[in-house]
């Protein structure tokens, strides 16, 4: 073991070396172009510019691909002009930078698309924990050079708050998201909110006291944060993750930023406040397509409904059931399906037999779209990806505020999976839970049938009178297997 | 640079990114925070830059490798999911 890292150090030596020749080179042609300070700068600008063009071709899934190169781009250049100006490679960055790619590719081309919401949570958490790292680093060199002034204090400190939250609350995000048993439960205790209110405060004060230049107070403040973001996370339910996720982006963007007022660099400023603006837009959309505010998913607990009608009540004796055979039939000589998914159809991989369905019924002449609900997945557009996977184009991709209109000239709407998205209760009982979310109308189409495994409740643990609809009709089994049954029974009729 | 200017330069950005970022359609909100995720591994610049002491080579190597599992793990997943919506 010990053998082998000296042997890489060896290595990265010999890079060293060697690299010095090509490096006196690139730092001639720095000069010429006024001094690998301006050079830096000059790319740093370039580098700005193409992180705002790349965010903008994700305005467009026909430009989305070309935009996230030009992002890559960007940032080759703002790496590679910052290594010219920092002259002479160092071992620090060569080991560092190998490591990191190393275990990004194997992330990134390992993943499933189910598990995209934990690999960005985890993302999010690598950036906040660099940004800490960095305001750490410059810290301690300024402790060091004392005769070097710095403008490091506050906003160090503010590094450290949030990107040490950022931090472990990403990773206790990533742990509930891949339903690791120790985060399967909200956890929380007693006085909980008001031990973080005063660990907040904490964390200010000393944040404050840093702007004269002390510096000590970095290390309690990382300490403290890092506690702080576990205890902010764990309480929090897994049907709010979305919320979360973004939020946490937003927090990574702005230690991001912070960092950059540390070491005074426009680089760092400007891509941060970007991915934090990101962040902080894609929180609000989620919130707002649940209902509620962000201080109520931070937190409140979700009560359950105490004095709503209960599931017998709802049900009884109203449920029809059907058959993939009847469906199919029924499904003979329509003009226009949608399909409503939820995260029911992802857990259940039936995606693709979907699209399968969808395919057939197309082949006859039938306009199938699906309407997607904004929290239909477990993170802001899980379930587009989900179904770009398996195929389905785009354009048949519709937004809830698009379809909704539209669900009265609907012949058969198929819920997979889904539950409180399409519970009408929202719109019409102002004490009940979900009061106010945005839902699917499937009610407004002239026949809804509901693929789901029973008559269970979902995460707001309320009875859907949908389900006992006159022109509903429940098709009880797993998602998948309904599905291919389905299309067997299509295929023969 | 002075502490205004680099407020200047923070909350202009703040006004770009709300501006279009608004403008990013629901079907591409994934692969917008998972881009947007890589961007924020541009700490990578400040990880470089950042340094120096013995202690600080440390935090500095350990930064530098978070930073680069952002950037390279968020553009490459990005692009994976974007390619997904391309193929028609």
């Amino acid at each position: 073991m010990l053998d082998c890292l000296n042997r890489l150090l060896l290595a990265a030596e010999d890079l060293v070396e060697t690299s010095d020749g090509a490096l006196e080179t690139v730092q001639e042609a720095a000069a010429a172009l006024g001094g690998p300070e301006r050079l830096a700068n000059v790319g740093y600008l370039v580098a700005s510019v193409l992180f705002i063009l790349g965010i903008k071709g994700m305005t467009h899934p026909r430009t989305a691909v070309r935009g996230n190169m030009l992002g890559a781009l960007g940032m080759l250049i703002a790496v590679v002009v910052t290594l010219i100006k920092s002259g002479a490679p160092q071992w620090v960055w060569i080991s560092g930078m190998l490591a990191g790619t190393a275990g990004g590719l194997f992330l990134a081309l390992k993943v499933q698309m189910t598990q995209m919401p934990q690999l960005v949570a985890l993302f999010n958490g690598f950036g906040g924990i660099a940004s800490v790292l960095v305001a750490g680093a410059e810290v301690l060199r300024l402790a060091a050079t004392p005769e070097d002034e710095g403008t490091a204090g506050l906003f160090a400190g503010l590094t450290g708050l949030i990107g040490a939250v950022t931090f472990t609350g990403s990773l206790v995000a990533a742990g509930k998201l891949q339903e690791l048993k120790q985060f399967k439960k909200p956890w929380s205790f007693g006085g909980q909110q008001l031990a973080n209110a005063v660990m907040v405060g904490i964390g200010v004060l000393l944040c404050i006291s840093m702007a004269d230049g002390t510096a000590w107070e970095f290390f309690p403040i990382v300490l403290l944060s890092l506690v702080l973001g576990v205890l902010l996370t764990s309480p929090i339910g897994g049907a709010d993750m979305p919320v979360v996720i973004a939020l946490l982006n937003s927090y990574s963007g702005l230690a991001a930023a912070a960092a950059g007022f540390v070491i005074n660099n426009n680089v760092l400023i400007i891509a941060g406040s970007l991915v934090g603006a990101s962040g902080l837009i894609l929180t609000s959309i989620m919130c707002k397509a649940m209902n509620r505010s962000l201080a109520n998913v931070l937190f409140a607990k979700l009560e359950p409904a105490a004095d709503g009608p209960s599931a017998d009540e709802v049900y009884a004796g109203k449920i029809k059931a059907t058959s993939p055979e009847e469906l199919a039939m029924l499904l003979d000589g329509v003009q226009r399906v949608i399909i409503i998914p939820g995260y029911g159809l992802a857990v259940a991989q039936a995606q693709h037999t979907v699209r399968e369905l969808a395919n057939l019924l197309e082949s006859r002449g039938v306009t199938v779209e699906y309407a997607i609900h904004p929290v239909a997945g477990r993170m802001p557009g899980h379930m587009n990806v989900l179904l770009a996977e398996a195929d389905v184009p785009y354009d048949q991709l519709k937004e809830m505020d698009e379809i909704n209109p539209t669900f009265s000239q609907c012949d058969v709407a198929i819920v997979i999976g889904a539950n409180d998205v399409v519970n009408p209760v929202a719109n019409t009982d102002p004490t009940s839970p979900i009061a106010g979310m945005p839902v699917l109308n499937v009610g407004d189409a002239r026949t809804v049938v509901v693929v789901k495994r029973s008559l269970s409740p979902g995460f707001a643990g309320i009875p859907n009178p949908l389900f006992a609809a006159d022109n509903c009709l429940m098709m009880f089994g797993d998602g998948k297997k309904a599905m291919v049954e389905l299309v067997a029974a299509l295929k023969e009729a | 640079m002075d502490i205004i200017t680099a407020l200047t330069i923070f909350a202009l950005a703040v006004f770009v990114g709300f501006e279009i970022i608004t403008k990013v359609p629901p079907t591409l909100h994934t692969p917008l925070m998972s881009g947007s995720n890589a961007i924020s591994g541009i700490t990578l610049v400040g990880a470089v830059l950042a340094g120096g002491t013995a202690w600080s080579n440390i935090l500095g190597f350990l930064a530098v490798l978070f930073a680069t599992l952002n950037v390279i793990g968020g553009f490459l997943v990005t692009h994976r999911m974007l390619e997904m919506f391309k193929k028609k």
